[in-house]
């Protein structure tokens, strides 16, 4: 029986779990997916908010600017790449100002420090590529980028370093009330629990009608990105938005902490959750949209296109709290922009829900809320390459070309706790194949690589999810021999 | 601190031709990089043959045309580190570079020989959309996981692009049992070599749908098909002719870009043309010194014209090494005229000709009947006329020198002109 089963391990499952771990508890965080941070945490803006958006006085408010003055401390902690960059919300007429100054008041009622209004002067001075029809910006000064889904599995590393024990490939398929708890039925078997957290993404709503009623429902939102080449880096300095819609944020353009840039994204109310495909008319829009931000995005070096979805809540606010139907089951649902940015505060508040349902909470003498550093060998200075193929020869081959990631540091990523078990479990970790080639030549060494780590033949090596084998069978003429020596028969019959 | 003479950057075809010539030139201080476990880059993965013929007058397999100049590498006793990446290169020549058994090298070179070869085009380069399941490869890629590491990619392929490494995996596939479906290309006309049109889809019944394009992918762990679309003039899909095809893979042959990471980094001027560097007659960058030969410079289509362009580089740089490359002289600029997509080398100093300049291009169309002028400051000084040109075959001019003689700061162009009939 564990005390606590956390359903879904994005962004802020791996979170709660992780700020869970600091107390005496038996805990299991469970995904469905074969890895952490398989939704939606793996294709977001991953942008960390200011907190000006949001209605004053509502959850996604008040944790959005809670969340981002937690950010450094957490980023630097976990060893997770976060730069405040700042962002702009550019408005090309009066009426947007307006707009603008309206967001600015929310802003100061959410209590977001340094913002402030700023002229066309100050807005090209920031951003000199930014189109010429810019009136103004509202300029914060907290606004930043960070890796949402290299943020979720060091959360998930640290937490199992802390005690917690992550289970994927776990699907909930029904949801039990017992006389201690609840009863999970997995994939995999039972589980029991004592407290339940739903952190299930777009399925939030299913896990609640398991075991309570239908009290919100969740719509999926698909938006899609461009990113670009690092070679376009210096076209924007900051996180740049438009104006925003009904629709959410608006389209933006924003450098990524590794340095390449993002086009996007659109809005898009599907029925499917599992709808990740992009679509020429949308990719479209998005750069008819981008040119009014700024003319000349080099969209020829695109390097990929993806999509993601968020979890729209019905109620138009997120929904943390215990279920009235069910005791010790929490709904933490509904987590769309600036879910990311909230995450670390929500973990904190659901912990404050965890204490009064399971009484007082005993924190752990041996809690570690570091993890070991990750080597970025592209990072390092000289004499620290040096250093670091001398200790371990293994940073001394260089993997993937374009993004000059060692074999010393997939290694590392397959080793850690919640490692990399697939090719793009690896990408995410370490960023083989995120760059101009997108794996066409680190691909198959990457694949050679896990296989040898794993223990397994090449051809049991996945892509990403639980079927995507990226490889199907040894050729005829392939590896052990025997095939040659028969097919050399055939011939010689002949 | 390591010294070399010359060092060569890429042990594939440009990079081994390179060394052996700047060898035989007289220098015998020269070290070859390369990046893979083994000499002979891409070649290795190549197990088809046709390769050689202008070389060697045979028809070899790529490993067997690699495997020539290895062999004469070695009885050159020229030095190679292999598995050793260059992570920079500095404009006055000094070279970073990494590998398990030295760890962090630091090289000076007196020249250097840029031959890294290119690599494919992405789906993502493209922006194909739909969903990203597995089940998706560059040819090249796909080449290499059943050439060299012995594994199948799939057994119902789709082909996008008809890149000659396109072309050729169409036919390796269906000899490993797999089946082919057809082979879309975007532009009206195939951009690979009708040798392999004939060789490696007409004689395997393979379709070729040319002016179409993939509009989606269907799948989500795993490609399950995808979508065919006709496309207009503009290459723009044409709605109403989407077509579905079941495939399990889908094969990418969809272009080359020529290597220069580090190029960029040494800041050599690049060609926007070619994505390769600006080169002149002796294959010399825009930085003193530094040269480049083979798929670095420009995509080329057989690996004999690299062989022969990379002799150059490599006789060039060991020139340079001794001095006697003339720096200034009567110079002429080489500028793609009406009908042509580039032309190499960009900038050509007659006084380093012995004899003859070769001059490599594309044109930018089909033409049947056509001919390439040769202009010196618009003053046609030579005609060549052609039966059939296409963006897929290079062409190649010998121009006497005579032609140039005495023509300073000049242009030196060449158009295609449609025959009058």
């Amino acid at each position: 029986m564990y005390d606590i089963v956390i359903i879904g391990a994005g962004i802020i499952g791996t979170f709660i779990a992780r700020e869970l771990s600091r107390y005496k508890l038996n805990i299991a965080l469970i995904d469905k997916e074969n890895d952490v941070a398989n939704g939606t945490t793996k294709a977001n803006s991953a942008i960390v908010h200011a907190g000006f958006d949001a209605k004053p006085g509502s959850k996604m408010a008040r944790f959005n600017v809670e969340g981002n003055a937690m950010f450094d401390k957490i980023c630097n902690d976990l060893d997770v790449e976060f730069n405040r960059i700042g962002s702009l919300v550019i408005g090309f007429s009066e009426e947007e100002m307006k707009e603008l100054q309206k967001l600015y008041q929310r802003g100061l009622e959410n209590h977001v420090p340094d913002m402030e209004i700023i002229d066309k002067k100050r807005v090209k001075e920031l951003e000199p590529n930014i189109s010429d029809n810019v009136v103004g910006a509202l300029y914060a000064a907290t606004g930043g980028i960070v890796g949402p889904w290299e943020m979720a599995i060091a959360l998930a590393e640290n937490a199992i370093e802390n005690g917690v024990e992550l289970l994927l490939n776990h699907e909930v398929k029904d949801i039990q009330k017992t006389q201690k708890g609840y009863e999970l039925l997995t994939s995999e078997g039972p589980m029991q629990a004592k407290c339940i957290i739903n952190c299930a993404g777009v399925y939030a709503d299913h896990i609640n009608n398991m075991i309570a009623k239908p009290t919100f429902k969740i719509n999926p939102r698909r938006g899609q990105y461009f990113v670009l080449d690092r070679d376009a880096r210096n076209i924007v300095n900051t996180v740049v938005f438009q104006c925003p819609t009904k629709l959410g944020k608006g389209i933006l353009v924003t450098p990524t902490v590794h340095g390449n840039i993002l086009v996007g994204p659109d809005a898009e109310d599907l029925d499917d959750r599992e709808n990740l495909s992009t679509t020429a008319d949308r990719l479209e829009y998005i750069k008819e949209i981008a040119k009014l931000t700024m003319e000349k995005i080099p969209y020829h070096m695109t390097i990929t296109t993806f999509a993601g979805l968020r979890a729209e809540p019905s109620t138009g606010d997120f929904i943390i709290e215990e279920s009235k139907d069910a005791k010790g089951f929490i709904n933490v649902a509904g987590i769309k922009s600036p879910g990311l940015t909230s995450s670390p505060a929500i973990a904190q508040y659901v912990v404050g829900l965890v204490g009064k349902i399971l009484g007082n909470l005993e924190e752990k003498a041996e809690f570690n809320p570091t993890r070991r550093k990750l080597i970025r060998f592209d990072q390092l200075s000289q004499e620290e390459k040096e250093e670091t193929i001398k200790r371990d020869s293994r940073f001394g081959r260089i993997i993937c070309r374009c993004e000059h990631i060692t074999e010393g540091e997939i290694v590392d990523i397959i080793k850690r706790k919640a490692g990399a078990t697939t090719v793009d479990g690896v990408k995410r970790r370490a960023r083989p194949g995120t760059g101009r080639c997108q794996g066409g030549f680190c691909g198959p060494r990457v694949v050679e690589i896990l296989a040898r780590e794993l223990g397994k033949d090449m051809a049991e090596i996945l892509k990403d999810g639980r079927n995507s084998n990226v490889l199907t069978e040894k050729t005829h003429k392939g590896s052990d021999g025997s095939d040659v020596k028969e097919w050399a028969a055939v011939s010689i019959e002949k | 601190m390591l010294n070399y003479d010359i060092v060569v950057i890429g042990g594939g075809p440009a990079g081994l031709a390179a060394a052996i010539e700047a060898k035989k030139s007289g220098i015998d201080s020269i070290l070859v990089i390369d990046r893979d476990r083994e000499l002979g880059g891409i070649l290795q993965q190549c197990i088809h043959n046709g390769f050689g013929l202008h070389e060697f007058k045979e028809e070899l397999t790529g490993p067997e045309y690699a495997e020539r100049f290895i062999e004469q590498l070695k009885e050159l006793d020229i030095e190679c580190k292999l598995d050793t990446m260059v992570i920079d290169i500095t404009q006055d020549r000094l070279i970073h570079a990494i590998n398990t058994e030295d760890g962090y090298m630091t090289i000076q070179a007196k020249a250097i020989v840029l031959a890294m070869g290119c690599r494919e085009r992405t789906r993502g380069a493209i922006a194909i959309p739909g969903s990203r399941p597995a089940g998706i490869f560059t040819a090249g890629t796909a080449q290499r996981y059943i050439n060299m590491e012995g594994y199948m990619v799939g057994k119902k392929v789709f082909i996008l692009g008809s890149g000659d490494i396109g072309l050729i995996m169409a036919r390796r596939l269906i000899l490993e049992g797999a089946e082919v479906s057809a082979v879309a290309e975007v532009m009206p006309y195939s951009g690979g070599l009708t040798r392999n049109i004939v060789q490696c889809l007409e004689d395997f019944n393979i379709p070729l749908l040319l002016s179409h394009t993939i509009v989606d992918i269907k799948g989500k762990d795993k490609i399950e098909g995808v979508v065919l679309s006709k496309v207009d003039s503009h290459r723009k899909p044409i709605a109403g002719t989407e077509k579905y095809f079941e495939c399990d893979t889908l094969l990418l042959s969809v272009g080359l870009i020529p290597e220069n990471e580090l190029s960029k980094s040494a800041g050599i001027e690049m060609d926007p043309a070619t994505n390769g560097p600006i080169v002149n007659e002796s294959m010399e960058t825009t930085v003193e010194g530094i040269f480049a030969c083979g798929n670095v410079v420009h995509v080329h289509d057989l690996v004999d014209y690299v062989s022969q362009e990379s002799r150059r580089a490599g006789s060039n740089a060991a020139k340079y090494v001794k001095d006697m490359l003339i720096r200034n002289g009567s110079t002429l600029q080489a500028r793609p005229g009406d009908g042509v997509g580039y032309i190499v080398p960009q900038i050509i100093r007659t006084d380093n000709l012995e004899k003859n300049l070769d001059l490599f291009m594309r044109v930018k169309n089909v033409y049947s009947h056509g001919k390439l002028v040769i202009r010196v400051d618009g003053v046609p000084v030579r005609e060549i006329k052609k039966k059939h040109m296409a963006p897929g075959e290079m062409e190649r001019i010998k121009l006497d020198l005579e032609l140039l003689k005495d023509k300073n700061d000049s242009i030196l162009s060449v158009e295609v002109e449609k025959e009058v009939v």
